[in-house]
């Protein structure tokens, strides 16, 4: 009955909605050839970005020399980062702004890159600043000093920012 | 419905990162793999694969894969790669990463859950038949994770395969599930009515229809419940209760529209158009570019003539081809402006990528076209991959483009390398030779020192170990010797001779155990010096044989990186341009279908308006004849 009445309303009549819908639906395997394609150059990209990363690496930071620092967040922490600078040896070399993307993805236990360079082999002085909000909502602001011992091969030094509750330190380094 | 599809999409993704969850749970000990995780959960799928595919590569080309971290997260790892890849839409390479994981040595709960990804994707690339094969291959142990998602997923799947019966067991099974709350009725209500249990069907969509919840997911599939329900029992030409389940729908929801229209066709059907007014007029005042709202214009001034307000009618019917022709127009500059590329500008906007809700962003940017007529094409799933492609090329494109300027700034640093190495290392190379061989010769001697000390040892030597002056002093005593045996010498001077060898003699003697305690001392002392020596010796090595590794042997690989790149630049180039002229073709079609509809909706207000004021024409005549009958009357 309401399908009767619509076409006296509207003065429209069903075909003329499904012949248009139909030319909508037209591309439908063209559609999947292409995601096909679209499929395929992403595969030769990733390839070729895999290959760049390696080169960028050999090229520009050889094992002998290199130092890399990555920042994660203690298990269970909710701890807020809001900024991590790193200085190694006097030298501010990485300040990192955390967007919530980024801080959502270091409490689900990722582990983010901030410095990649390369120094000699030896004791290196590493400052780490980190600036937040405790799980309680106060700003907080800590420091802390170590020394990297670099030696021969790629170091790979790791930040862990804990919780700041008493007797337990906010800033630790570990290796991996 | 665009809300809809983005709480959809939310769900899908919620699945991605609930999975990727699992794989922190038991700690993570390969940093790379760690690192790949971080992009993953941000939804950066082309960095999450880059990265792990790169890890994954280096461990299976180290010569003790179980000295590499990733050894530990290994099975993760290669479900990982399936899984980046299906959040970077790769369906193919993920579904052959999720087949390697169920094909390989698993634990059964995993190569399950690997089932049930490869089932999800199928269902996704709507491969219905694929998607049961996969399913009918799960076995045993289920990881609790999954398990509802896979009888849900299971459902869909029997449903899509037509197999109705099945699917209704399965999701009355799933009616208590709280995640699944809605979906799970909503569902098995329409597969009873599939498998032709029309009056159950309606019961359950009735039931998911009224189920109390604040949560966006569960109020969308409810709304979407009682309006599927509504227009059911409208086409049953049940328009009492159809009335009563779509006035269930809320009026802010994305489904609202098209509720309040049928909410209107529920009482015009019944011809109370009074009653039918009340939503109508409701949804008249709304977006005009909404196909119900549209409906609603023509539907207002029909009730308003059915109830004889023929002059409101005819008003009415003005307004509402007043705005068919505003709409008709901004359509036909739509049009123009797609054609005109505009419509892809507009996608690849930096601005828009910082919204998750840019979709719905997209309607006001300036200098776009009307995207408020393509929202419900960009719902559809079709529409959808296209644009998803488009943006990922037009993201390709960029990093290429990074990526030959990068090459272009190794080039450099080689070149700047090479001219600073170069004229270095020979001089270099040569002090090092000279200093190598005096190094070898004195590592010799120190070699030949300790193999006599340790000979001494057993076979005691004490003029080995005489000073140099004891040495001179008795060479000097055996030439006083030999002269004064020629000479024939006295007694007195032999004497002393002998009484000076002997007392340098019992010196070298007596301080034989002292001696050789020193010596070895002295060795020791001398290790230090060598190994430090040597620690200097294989740095100078290493740093020599970096300077000549920080310039040479990458002419070859960068050339072959930079016709890959420019070849991977021609491929995104045409893909992009096929990709976009596909994307302009369906808004193109979606614009001019909803063109050619007001058009007709303008044929109709037209006819209406003059049917509206000939029937005020004649019923104000038929009252003036009225009036003169009863004046006549009156004499």
């Amino acid at each position: 009955m309401y399908k009767v009445l619509k076409v006296i309303v509207l003065g429209i009549s069903a075909l003329v909605v499904s012949i248009s819908s139909y030319a909508q639906e037209a591309p439908k395997e063209q559609v999947k050839g292409l995601d096909e394609q679209v499929q395929e150059i992403k595969g030769d990209v990733l390839s070729i970005a895999a290959e760049l990363k390696q080169l960028e690496e050999k090229l520009l930071y050889p094992s002998d020399t290199q130092l890399a620092i990555f920042v994660s967040v203690a298990k269970g922490e909710k701890v807020r980062l809001d900024a991590v600078d790193i200085k190694l040896d006097g030298t501010s070399v990485a300040h990192h702004l955390y967007t919530f993307k980024e801080l959502e993805a270091l409490q689900k236990g990722g582990v983010q890159r901030i410095y990649v360079g390369n120094v000699k082999t030896g004791d290196h002085p590493l400052l780490v600043t980190v600036i937040g909000k405790s799980e309680g909502g106060s700003d907080f602001q800590r420091e802390e000093s170590f020394k990297v011992t670099k030696e021969v091969g790629p170091k790979l030094v790791g930040v862990v920012v804990a919780g700041t509750g008493i007797g337990s330190k906010t800033i630790t380094l570990k290796d991996w | 419905m665009i809300r809809l599809i983005l709480i959809l999409a939310c769900l899908l993704l919620a699945n991605i990162t609930q999975a990727a969850d699992l794989y922190t749970a038991k700690g993570l000990r390969d940093v790379y793999f760690a690192e790949a995780l971080y992009h993953s959960f941000q939804g950066d799928w082309f960095e999450a694969v880059a990265r792990l595919d790169t890890e994954l590569g280096q461990h299976r080309r180290v010569d003790e894969p179980g000295l590499d971290k990733l050894h530990y997260h290994l099975d993760q790892a290669e479900f990982g790669v399936g899984d980046f890849e299906l959040g970077y839409r790769m369906h193919l390479r993920a579904g052959r990463a999720i087949t390697a994981v169920i094909e390989g040595n698993v634990d059964e709960p995993v190569r399950n859950e690997a089932i049930y990804r490869l089932a999800r994707l199928y269902f996704q690339k709507d491969q219905q038949e694929d998607a049961l094969h996969t399913l009918e291959r799960i076995r045993g142990a289920i990881p609790p994770s999954v398990r509802d998602d896979l009888q849900f997923l299971r459902g869909q799947v029997l449903m899509a395969n037509g197999r109705f019966p099945e699917a209704v067991h399965l999701f009355k099974d799933l009616q208590g599930v709280k995640s699944l709350e809605g979906f799970a009725g909503y569902n098995l209500g329409i597969a009873l009515m599939k498998e032709g249990k029309e009056q159950d069907g309606r019961k359950y969509l009735d039931e998911a229809g009224r189920i109390p919840s604040d949560n966006p997911a569960t109020l969308a599939i409810r709304d979407k419940s009682n309006l599927t329900l509504g227009y059911k029992l409208l086409d049953a030409n049940d328009a009492e209760n159809a009335k009563l389940v779509l006035d269930r729908v809320r009026l802010s929801g994305p489904f609202s529209n098209r509720a309040l229209l049928g909410s209107g066709w529920a009482d015009a059907s019944h011809a109370r158009f009074e009653r039918a007014l009340v939503p109508w007029t409701i949804l008249a005042g709304r977006e005009a570019t909404d196909p119900a709202v549209q409906e609603a214009l023509l539907a207002v001034p029909y009730a308003y003539g059915k109830l004889s307000f023929y002059g409101r009618a005819a008003v009415l019917y003005g307004k509402a081809l007043e705005s068919f022709g505003k709409e008709v127009n901004k359509l036909g500059a739509s049009i123009t402006s797609v054609k005109e590329g505009k419509f892809l500008q507009a996608l690849v906007r930096e601005e828009l990528k910082q919204d998750a809700d840019w979709v719905v962003k997209l309607r006001s940017l300036p200098a776009a076209p009307e995207t408020y007529y393509l929202l419900e094409l960009m719902a559809s799933h079709d529409f959808q991959e296209s644009l998803k492609n488009y943006l990922d090329l037009n993201e390709l494109q960029k990093k290429l483009t990074i990526w030959q300027r990068d090459l272009d700034a190794f080039e450099d640093v080689i070149q700047q390398r090479r001219s600073y190495y170069q004229p270095l290392l020979p001089q270099i190379d040569r002090a090092f030779r000279e200093l190598d061989s005096h190094m070898r010769l004195r590592l010799e001697q120190r070699a030949q020192v300790e193999k006599r000390l340790n000979a001494m040892l057993t076979a005691p030597r004490p003029d080995y170990l005489a000073t140099a002056g004891e040495r001179i002093a008795l060479e000097k005593i055996g030439g006083l010797e030999k002269v004064m045996a020629g000479n024939g010498a006295s007694a007195e001077t032999t004497d002393r001779l002998s009484r000076l060898r002997g007392i340098l003699l019992w010196e070298i003697t007596t301080g034989y155990d002292q001696r050789l305690t020193d010596a070895y001392k002295d060795l020791h002392d001398l290790n230090e010096a060598v190994d430090g020596l040597k620690k200097q010796y294989n740095a100078f090595v290493r740093t020599r044989q970096a300077a000549t590794q920080s310039y040479e042997g990458y002419d070859d690989l960068i050339r072959r990186e930079r016709g890959r790149i420019i070849s991977a630049q021609e491929k995104v180039k045409v893909l992009m341009a096929r990709q976009g002229s596909m994307l302009e073709t369906m808004a193109v079609n979606e614009l001019t279908r909803r063109r050619e509809r007001l058009e007709q909706f303008q044929i109709t207000a037209r006819f209406a308006i003059a049917d509206s004021y000939d029937r005020a024409a004649k019923a104000q005549s038929e009252k003036s004849v009225g009036n003169q009958t009863e004046k006549g009357v009156g004499k």
